[in-house]
């Protein structure tokens, strides 16, 4: 019984998230555009099975992810599981004594993309746009590796008190060459997938993990340092969406090569 | 009717795939690396089950409703040949969807105890809220401005490498006179301004646009607009900071 009130409790926060958007497009169509919407019915069933839904997987995730993801990120930043953990000798922690952290933020950041339904839209779209080029899994998965190695990349920065401002430079310097040789086609894909990416699942859990960080890190304020977690999530699937696009040319030049081979022994062949 | 079923029970399966790795790095974790039981199993198995029927009601009513209209409406507004109103409509739709964003909400609180603790404002509650809803607003203008660059940017056909690497020159100098507190908090209010709500309709939007008109390619004029929209807020939070600080 509690558990469906809770229900309809998220399903109605849901609804007043949506519903001003709802509200919003409608009146638009119907005083700017004018006339009435085609397959008005089909957009209604829609909308409810857009708003249920989210209320349904947010629900869901404060019953499992939430509540496990911001537990675990406190036990392993705990002082004494890391002084359980060390590497090093004797003394204060070194930046390498915390490697589970940072495989702890490689794999959530990896597998929470996976699973956040902005980013499987705009594979949806990329996909069927681009006529099949950009594959769907294959796409997320590209976001996923950057978002893996940004947020652990983060983790270290946390960690070494290194400026963030450093990191974001340099990581916008590797996204300026790239686009200057990656495929076009690829390059307004990888800027939008930094955006997508840190949305309703990753954000709580990475943001979680940035405080529990500073916290525990001597001389960090989780206030200063606890920051900017989501700002290496958004700019490194940009680089790794990027090399995805150079992948896949790369794969087409050999591939061509290969057949050029073929066609020229054919060729031979006819020749003699 | 039969069809949808189909398609419904196949998202439903695609999402149970989805969720498979986050399942795996939590038990792989809990089993190898913290060794400590976890609690309420069956309250867990539930949220797993809300969670995968809840991402395959949104797949699917994503399908049915935010696309089809997020698209429709750039087509009919491009054959309205009308520029102001598309401009209305890209502003109205990142204000509006920005400034009641949960996740927004929660940095904008965070944000104004670092203020207080920086001294940048006085302690009280007064204050505090005043300087969240400074910082929410600013996001939400910076993210209608961008949807309207974004816009602006289909229709003159400008090159979107050169206006993102520009404006993010623009950010790093910002960073430069930015007050230290600040700078943290601007960088994650980009990441955290692009709902799960919002994405698809943009996404459509922008595709949408660039489909109906002539000589612009879906897939390189098409997208873009989210780019700008984790942009901006970046760059008008650093600069909101600034002027703070010199009044």
């Amino acid at each position: 019984m509690d558990l469906i009130l809770e229900m309809l409790k998220f399903v109605a926060g849901s609804a007043v998230d949506v519903l001003p958007i709802v509200i919003f497009l409608f009146a638009f169509q119907i005083f700017v555009i004018g006339g009435r919407l085609p397959n008005l019915g089909q957009i209604v069933v829609g909308f409810i099975f857009v708003i249920v839904g989210l209320g349904l997987f947010l629900e869901g995730l404060e019953h499992t992810l939430f509540p496990l993801g911001r537990l675990m990120a406190q036990q392993l930043t705990d002082p004494e599981f890391l002084r359980e953990a060390r590497l090093s000798a004797a003394g204060a922690l070194l930046w390498r004594d915390y490697y589970w952290v940072y495989l702890f933020a490689a794999a959530i950041g990896f597998s929470t993309t996976l699973a956040e339904p902005a980013l499987m839209a705009v594979s949806i779209k990329a996909h069927s746009v681009s006529g099949g080029a950009v594959g769907i899994w294959g796409l997320r998965v590209a976001v996923a590796i950057g978002v893996g190695v940004g947020v652990s990349l983060g983790c270290y920065r946390i960690i070494s008190g290194l400026p963030l401002q450093y990191f974001i430079a340099a990581g916008y310097l590797v996204v300026i060459v790239q686009t200057m040789v990656a495929p076009k086609m690829i390059v307004p894909l990888a800027y939008d997938s930094g955006g997508v990416t840190t949305s309703t699942v990753t954000v709580p859990l990475i943001t979680a993990l940035g405080l529990g960080l500073a916290e525990a890190v001597p001389g960090r304020s989780p206030l200063l340092d606890g920051f900017g977690l989501v700002a290496f999530a958004s700019l490194f699937p940009i680089i790794s969406v990027l090399a995805y696009g150079q992948l896949a040319v790369l794969r087409q030049h050999v591939d061509k090569s290969v057949t050029e081979k073929a066609d020229l022994t054919e060729e031979e062949d006819h020749a003699l | 009717m039969k069809s949808s079923l189909i398609a419904l029970s196949r998202d439903a399966l695609f999402s149970l795939r989805d969720l498979l790795p986050i399942v795996l790095v939590i038990g792989l974790f809990q089993v190898f690396v913290i060794k400590q039981p976890v609690s309420g199993f069956v309250s867990l198995a539930l949220g797993a089950l809300l969670v995968i029927i809840g991402l395959a009601f949104f797949i699917f009513g994503l399908r049915l409703a935010l696309f089809p209209i997020g698209e429709g409406l750039a087509h009919a507004l491009a054959q309205k040949g009308s520029a102001f109103w598309l401009f209305v409509f890209a502003f109205v739709l990142g204000f509006g969807t920005t400034i009641a964003e949960p996740a927004l909400l929660a940095v904008a609180a965070e944000a104004s105890e670092v203020a207080v603790d920086a001294g940048a404002i006085p302690a009280t509650d007064a204050a505090r809220s005043n300087y969240a809803l400074g910082l929410r607003l600013v996001v939400a203008f910076s993210v209608g401005v961008a949807l309207l660059i974004g816009v602006f940017r289909i229709l003159a056909n400008w090159s979107l490498p050169v206006m993102i690497i520009g404006g993010y020159i623009l950010v790093v100098l910002a960073t430069t006179i930015a007050p230290a507190e600040i700078v943290g908090v601007a960088y994650d209010s980009g990441g955290v301004t692009t709902s799960t709500v919002t994405v698809p309709l943009v996404t459509a939007l922008g595709v949408g646009l660039a489909s109906s008109l002539r000589g612009r390619n879906a897939m390189t004029d098409g997208f873009g607009l989210i780019a700008f929209a984790s942009l901006t807020p970046i760059l008008f939070v650093l600069i909101y900071g600034t002027v703070l600080e010199w009044i």
